[in-house]
């Protein structure tokens, strides 16, 4: 039999983890997908890594469990990994590599892409600026999100990213605009609750038959996880940028993907990086968070919000730091903020929102948004610090002036981070926000610029506030 | 046959043997040159040799190698990895290996993809060239032949490249495209050789130049924390290493935007697309400081997406620093931003993996610290090649990203090593956006010393000092802060809190310096020495007030708000702006004290009055 026309060859060299090595056979690449057959008859898939005239290698999507060397056969398909793609997938549910898992046939596709992805080139991308509102004050008027951006939530173990994630998802709204929209939900070794607490919200907000799902859950193959996020972005792209819908991409355990990433570099007993984390893995996590963006002349576009658990909360663990140094700014969630009982607990010290100005100011938001955000930035520093100061040297060391501040600080958490569940629009969170100077001279307003003290501060209620004191 | 000017080794059938990432391993290449470009597979993909053993060819190939099979051919072409120097370069967009994105895009679409060759230079562009020398004329490498006016304001000098020498032939004005020849030489060696306007380099090797000039006149960057507290030196190089979210890529473009020099190079090394995407749309509405054109007409983008193959990336920051020094040549001030450093120093990592070198410290090679100082060295304020009289400089300003923002890395240990400014970016003053985030206690330049006359005679004699008095007063707010910590601020004597007030001005209206705000956003040299004077001057007059008037009273000042202000004047308010605001405060004391000094005479009779009225009654 001729083995270029069967591609298929039969044993194996070794295995190791979810890695296989085989004989080498004319015509492999890296990248193409394969099938191993094993002695039973069960079927997995994988996908080659590194081609040798000696060897071949490649990893397995599923378990290697039962699998021997004799009598395995391997299949060659004639293309890399890849994804069908068809506006119908919107309302379907799919497996971590695209498979349909919602007992409907596979949609009817109408274009079909290599999950990989290319690169957009750099002269194509336009500008991000389109203000999207969530409704949650930290992020609208602090760290405000545009469309088109990679904003990620840097979570902890048992902080409410998945509420906070849905509450964006439900809430996000371009004003002023009805459009095609689209969500895509990956999931990447969670769990089956946590999936479907997503799955309900889409659900019971309507969007359900606009969202794509991608699950691989925590029960599933750790391995698949490296095709989830790749998938879904080729989706995304194929929504945005050849159908001109918005897309929002809901991430989540980019923790979890990580993991897999490590598993396979181990295996492949390579040097690892920090903390056993491949070295690749910053230009890996990119060509997944770069899938992101507008392009010229085209109406979709491609927003990201992915999700990570940060290791002990620790920011500097290379999860958070390779991501924060990928996307465009970060929402960090804070246990501190979260014990006190306080929705969202958003830290808004270490957030960030690195496109915020391309979508705020005169004619998009408000003239005063930018400096509004900075003064608050300004006096929220300013108490947490004192904050600290205080727990040492008491209350009674502390002079008025630094009252205020801390007064501010006590303020700002309790009653303006802390809205719970319910959706405030951008105007509601400027007005909320020119209140918390209440108290202050205007001319304590330094990085306000003196207009907008004139047209906003309330100087109304602070004189009623003087009148009632007397 | 066409192709064989590329070199014999065209001939020999290099086979693929190895696939692994971004490296291909060839067997069957026996002419292999160490550095010399190869195309790889059927489509033909470039990459660049970097090892040679035992007769297989290791290759790092600039294009993705996913499709490649064991198998397909490998070609050497003889040449090393070059760029291509002419009229055109300016206010163009390439990719680590100087493909031209635009026109990329052209034949590809929004994506890249692979195998598609371009000219870095378009090809039939004509171009105005004005000849400056004439027939019979002796010239050598670095000479001017003549000069083409690209679009903006740069006059592009048509050099001799280097090493060639010879009496002019023939020499013709006129429109040429950039492999026209333009002038013959006929060299020593009675040797003809043809001029055009297009000339090749290879990236790895720096042009040569004449002697270097020693760093005595400043980078000026028009951000009062680093022209006053940590200047650069023209032709030197300063590092800004710094968490993500600290601010490397607002210093790096706000010093594309702002600083003083004829050209910029601003490689994005494996950052960000977006970014790009805002240089590629601002910049051309923005006007150039100094020649009123815009600004994309002094700018030359080399990107390398952190998406975008790993080995163009590695490639990316030679191919910026070799068009770098060709404007360099040309006798102009050119500043190359490299964001990040970080990333090329990764990808060189991730290409010694893949070849499984004995790591060094966190993996990377043991020959990186050698690498970083190659490239830094290619830094200079120098006389160039040639007969003319001609200055030229590359000033580096190299971002890095030190994983968990931590200093003590391999990277930006090496880049402090080699370079003269460290701006260092912190991350807790970039948390509370105190922008630029440069920490005025870890950042240093050690050209301060070399760089003082300059300022001497060109701000004030007095620079040195009041730089020294900025010090000092920020020096002694750090020990005053450390006791306030353990006592509080009531506990301390009132000049002290005093000199916090003076020194929080400082921080916030001096070393603060906002990139978006239109005026704020660049500062001149003398609105700088007069800004630093009006607050510490403030800092005096306060302090002396405390004598007269209370530390509340002084609080309540509200002319503090206008020195909380007086950074938002435009360059040109100075020096009147900070002597008005000074003359205010004086009078605002004054009055103040004689205001208390009346209220207290007032309290005085009254009582005075009430007893006495007592008494009647
Ligand atoms: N000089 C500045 N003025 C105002 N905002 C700044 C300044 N520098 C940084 N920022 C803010 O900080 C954000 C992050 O800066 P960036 O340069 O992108 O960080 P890095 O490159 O270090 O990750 C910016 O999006 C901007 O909002
Ligand atoms: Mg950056």
């Amino acid at each position: 039999m001729d083995p270029l026309l069967t591609r298929r060859s039969r044993g194996l060299m070794g295995i190791s983890g979810p890695l296989v090595e085989i004989p080498p056979f004319p015509g492999t690449f890296p990248g193409q997908m394969v099938e191993l057959t094993t002695g039973e008859g069960s079927v997995r898939s994988g996908q080659i890594l590194e081609v040798a005239r000696d060897k071949t290698t490649a990893q397995l999507f599923e378990t290697t469990q039962g699998i021997d060397t004799d009598s395995s056969w391997v299949r060659y398909l004639p293309r890399t990994a890849s994804l069908r793609l068809s506006r119908e997938m919107l309302g379907r549910t799919f497996s971590g590599s695209g498979i349909p898992i919602d007992n409907m046939p596979p949609p009817i596709p109408e274009s079909e892409k290599e999950i990989l992805g290319s690169p957009i080139n750099p002269v194509a991308r336009d500008k991000p600026s389109d203000f999207i509102q969530t409704g949650i004050s930290a992020i609208d008027l602090l760290n405000t999100l545009v469309r088109g951006q990679k904003l990620p939530i840097f979570s902890g173990s048992g902080l409410p990213s998945n509420e906070l994630a849905v509450q964006i998802v439900r809430q996000a709204t371009v004003v002023g605009e009805e459009s095609d929209f689209a969500i895509i939900f990956a999931a990447m070794g969670i769990t089956h609750r946590d999936a479907s607490f997503f799955i309900e919200a889409f659900e019971s907000s309507g969007a359900l038959s606009r969202t794509v799902v991608f699950l691989n859950l925590a029960s599933d193959p750790t391995i698949e996880r490296i095709l989830t996020p790749r998938m879904a972005l080729t989706t995304a792209e194929f929504l945005a940028f050849e159908r001109g819908m918005h897309v929002l991409v809901v991430l989540t355990d980019m923790s979890n993907y990580c993991e897999a990433l490590r598993e396979i570099g181990n295996a492949r007993e390579e040097i690892p990086g920090r903390r056993g984390y491949p070295g690749y893995m910053y230009t890996d996590l990119a060509g997944n968070f770069e899938r992101a963006g507008r392009i010229r002349g085209e109406p979709g576009s491609i927003t990201q919000i992915p999700i990570l658990t940060m290791p002990d909360d620790d920011i500097t663990h290379p999860i958070a730091d390779l991501t924060g140094y990928i996307t465009e700014g970060q929402i960090v969630l804070s246990r501190e903020l979260h014990r006190k009982g306080i929705f969202p607990p958003i830290d808004v010290l270490p957030s960030l929102s690195r496109l915020m100005n391309l979508g705020i100011g005169e004619g998009k938001t408000r003239a005063d948004h930018r400096n509004l955000a900075d003064q608050i930035y300004a006096f929220y520093a300013r108490g947490r610090d004192l904050r600290r100061m205080e727990a040492v040297v008491g209350e009674d060391a502390m002079t008025s002036e630094d009252k205020k501040y801390l007064g501010f600080a006590r303020e700002f958490e309790d009653s303006y981070l802390n809205q719970g569940q319910k959706g405030r629009s951008l105007a509601q969170s400027m007005d909320l926000a020119w209140d918390l100077f209440k108290g202050f001279p205007p001319a304590a307003l330094t990085r306000i610029d003196r207009r907008w003290i004139q047209s906003y501060f309330p100087v109304e209620e602070e004189k009623e506030t003087e009148g009632s004191q007397k | 046959m066409n192709s064989a000017h590329r070199g014999s080794s065209m001939d020999t059938d290099g086979r693929i043997s190895r696939i692994s990432g971004s490296t291909v391993e060839a067997v069957g290449l026996p002419g292999a040159r160490m550095y010399d470009v190869a195309r790889v597979g059927h489509i033909g993909i470039m990459g660049e040799i970097i090892r040679i053993e035992k007769g297989v060819t290791t290759v790092q190939v600039y294009e993705d190698t996913s499709g490649l099979s064991v198998g397909e051919p490998v070609l050497c072409t003889g040449q090393p990895l070059g760029v291509e120097l002419g009229p055109g370069l300016i206010g163009s967009v390439f990719d680590g290996i100087q493909r031209p994105l635009g026109a990329l895009r052209e034949l590809e679409g929004d994506f890249i993809l692979r195998g598609t060759d371009v000219c870095s230079l378009d090809r039939s562009a004509l171009w105005e060239f004005e000849p400056a020398a004439a027939e019979g004329d002796r010239v050598e490498g670095g000479d001017t032949i003549g000069i083409v006016r690209e679009g903006g304001k740069i006059l592009h000098r048509i050099m001799v490249p280097p090493g060639m020498e010879g009496l002019i032939q023939d020499i013709n004005a006129g429109s040429f495209r950039i492999e026209d020849t333009v002038a013959r030489l006929k060299d020593s060696g009675g040797k003809e050789r043809e001029l055009t306007l297009l000339q090749k380099w290879p990236v790895r090797i720096p042009r040569p130049c004449g002697r270097k000039i020693p760093p005595d006149r400043p980078f000026l960057t028009g951000q009062r924390i680093l022209d006053t507290l940590f200047p650069v030196a023209l032709g030197g190089a300063a590092i800004v290493p710094g968490g993500f979210g600290t601010g490397k890529t607002v210093v790096e473009q706000t010093l594309a935007k702002y600083a003083h020099a004829d050209v910029i190079i601003y490689i994005g090394c494996g950052e960000r697309g977006n970014e790009m995407t805002e240089v590629l749309q601002e910049f051309p509405e923005l006007e150039d400081p100094q020649t009123g054109g815009s600004l994309m007409e002094r700018t030359v983008l080399v990107v390398n997406t952190s998406n975008m193959p790993v080995a163009a990336r590695e490639a990316s920051i030679y191919t910026g620093i070799t068009i770098a020094e060709y404007f360099r040549d040309m006798g102009y001030h050119v500043a190359l931003m490299a964001d990040s450093t970080s990333r090329w120093a990764e990808a060189l990592r991730e290409i010694s993996s893949r070849l499984e070198e004995m790591p060094g410290e966190e993996g990377y090679p043991t020959y990186m610290g050698t690498r970083l100082a190659g490239f830094f060295e290619r830094a200079g304020h120098v006389q160039t090649l040639g007969k003319e009289d001609r200055k030229g400089s590359v000033t580096v300003v190299g971002a890095i990203s030190p994983p968990g923002g931590d200093f003590s890395e391999p990277v930006t240990q090496g880049s402090m090593r080699i370079s003269g400014a460290l701006w260092a970016l912190d991350t807790s003053l970039a948390h509370r956006r105190h922008f630029p985030a440069i920490s005025w206690t870890r950042s240093y330049s050690l050209y301060c010393d070399t760089l003082a006359p300059w300022f001497m005679e060109e701000v004030s004699e007095d620079w040195p000092e009041q730089r020294m008095n900025l010090n000092r007063m920020l020096e002694r707010e750090k020990e005053i802060l450390e006791m306030v910590q353990l006592v509080g601020e009531d506990a301390i004597p009132e000049s002290q809190r005093i000199l916090l007030l003076g020194a929080r001005l400082i921080r916030e209206n001096f070393l603060r310096q906002n990139a978006y705000h239109p005026v704020d956003a660049s500062c001149s040299l003398a609105k700088q020495y007069w800004l630093l004077r009006a607050f510490l001057e403030s800092y005096q007059v306060t302090l002396k007030a405390l004598e007269r008037i209370s530390l509340e009273n002084i609080m309540s000042l509200s002319t503090l708000s206008d020195l909380a202000r007086l950074n938002e004047q435009p360059d040109d308010a100075f020096p009147e702006a900070s002597r008005e605001v000074l003359a205010k405060l004086g009078g605002e004391i004054d009055e103040m004290a004689r205001q208390i000094a009346l209220q207290k005479e007032a309290l005085e009779k009254e009582t005075a009055g009430g007893e006495a009225g007592k008494k009647e009654a």
